[in-house]
């Protein structure tokens, strides 16, 4: 019997298909970002295969559609590291937040499980965990479930998108900035990180006025990271249930 | 320092991209197996993660068109009133579309 206070994880295939289950009504969405995405690469240049091969090993919606800015004749290396990193980074405080129950894993299925982590199973995963669950299927069956419909949904971007010849005009150009100012709001828990957000408004700015191609990215990022020093303690947690 | 947008220069984009995603995944067990991440360096990257949100949109709300401007727009207002990133998306794509259609 698992009660709050037990220890101890497992993983197996019936946890996992159940996860997978949990997971079906939220992935549906996920069909429709992915066919977001499709059409935004494939309009910036990226070819059929590279696009899906983005989505299935990057599998990262907010850095792949970050990394499309700045994907051009050349991709700039620094810049392209920076935003990946810096967009995932979150990544690591959501895995600090399961290495308590993780822990028990043996290293190898843990270290597998994390292939998969994302947003929405590692939500309702931290939930089964407050809860006492000790089988770890649904960040694993959650994320395979998130998995494939991210790249089911590029997939039809890239039949879809490869049609469309003159994609300002139907306004597509813009979906990469309104899906991550669409995250960037949706993220927002407190007033107060707006002071962060500022900061790092004016930061790019600057760089993109002044300083070399590309580096408003790693600028802006470093600078509201900075300024998010000083805020409150409680007021910056938008990990909700990481603690 | 860049890649060539040649097949080998996107796909090793795409392998480097995907081994620092990986890193950050797996990066918070392997750090707390360690050293537990403090306060201060759990504000840090919660501030860092919206910061770069701000910046990656900035050439498109400095150097854009009004179309596209109107588009950010149209879908931070959908965003606040409705909270679903698909009605915001959809808003803002149709403003532009819409705008480019009616004034140029």
């Amino acid at each position: 019997m698992a009660s709050p206070s037990s220890t101890g994880a497992r993983l197996d295939i019936a946890g996992t298909l159940l996860g997978m289950r949990r997971m079906a009504p939220i992935a549906l969405f996920v069909i429709a970002f992915g066919l977001a995405f499709g059409v935004a690469a494939v309009q910036r240049g990226l070819s059929d295969v590279e696009t899906l091969l983005m989505s299935a090993l990057v599998f990262a919606g907010a850095s792949q559609f970050a990394v499309l800015e700045i994907w051009g004749p050349e991709i700039p290396l620094v810049a392209l590291i920076a935003t990946t990193f810096a967009i995932n980074a979150r990544h690591l405080l959501m895995g600090a937040a399961l290495y308590p129950w993780l822990q028990h894993l043996p290293t190898r299925q843990r270290y597998a499980s994390l292939v998969v982590l994302s947003d929405s199973n590692w939500a309702m995963a931290a939930d089964d965990f407050r809860r006492g669950e000790r089988n770890v299927g649904m960040l694993v069956g959650g994320g395979l479930a998130l998995w494939l419909a991210w790249l089911i949904g590029t997939l039809i971007g890239v039949i879809f998108g490869s049609g469309i010849t003159d994609p300002e005009r139907y306004g597509l150009d813009v979906i990469m900035g309104c899906f991550l100012l669409s995250m960037l709001v949706g993220g927002a828990r407190q007033l107060s990180i707006l002071v962060p957000w500022s900061v790092a408004a004016l930061a790019a700015f600057v760089a993109l006025r002044w300083l070399p191609a590309n580096s408003h990215v790693i600028v802006g990022a470093l600078a509201g990271g900075l300024a998010g020093l000083w805020l409150p303690a409680k007021g910056t947690r938008n990990t909700r249930r990481a603690s | 320092m860049s890649l060539p947008t040649t097949p080998f220069g996107a796909l090793l984009a795409i392998l480097i991209m995907a081994l620092i995603t990986y890193l950050t995944r797996s990066g918070g067990v392997l750090i707390m197996s360690r050293v537990p991440i403090g306060p201060r360096m759990e504000r840090f990257i919660n501030a860092m993660s919206g910061s770069v949100l701000v910046a990656v949109i900035m050439p498109t709300a400095v150097e854009g068109d009004w179309g596209a401007r109107l588009a950010l727009v149209a879908t931070l207002v959908a965003m606040l009133l409705t909270r679903k990133p698909l009605i915001a998306i959809a808003a803002g794509i149709l403003s532009a579309a819409l705008w480019r259609a009616l004034v140029g």
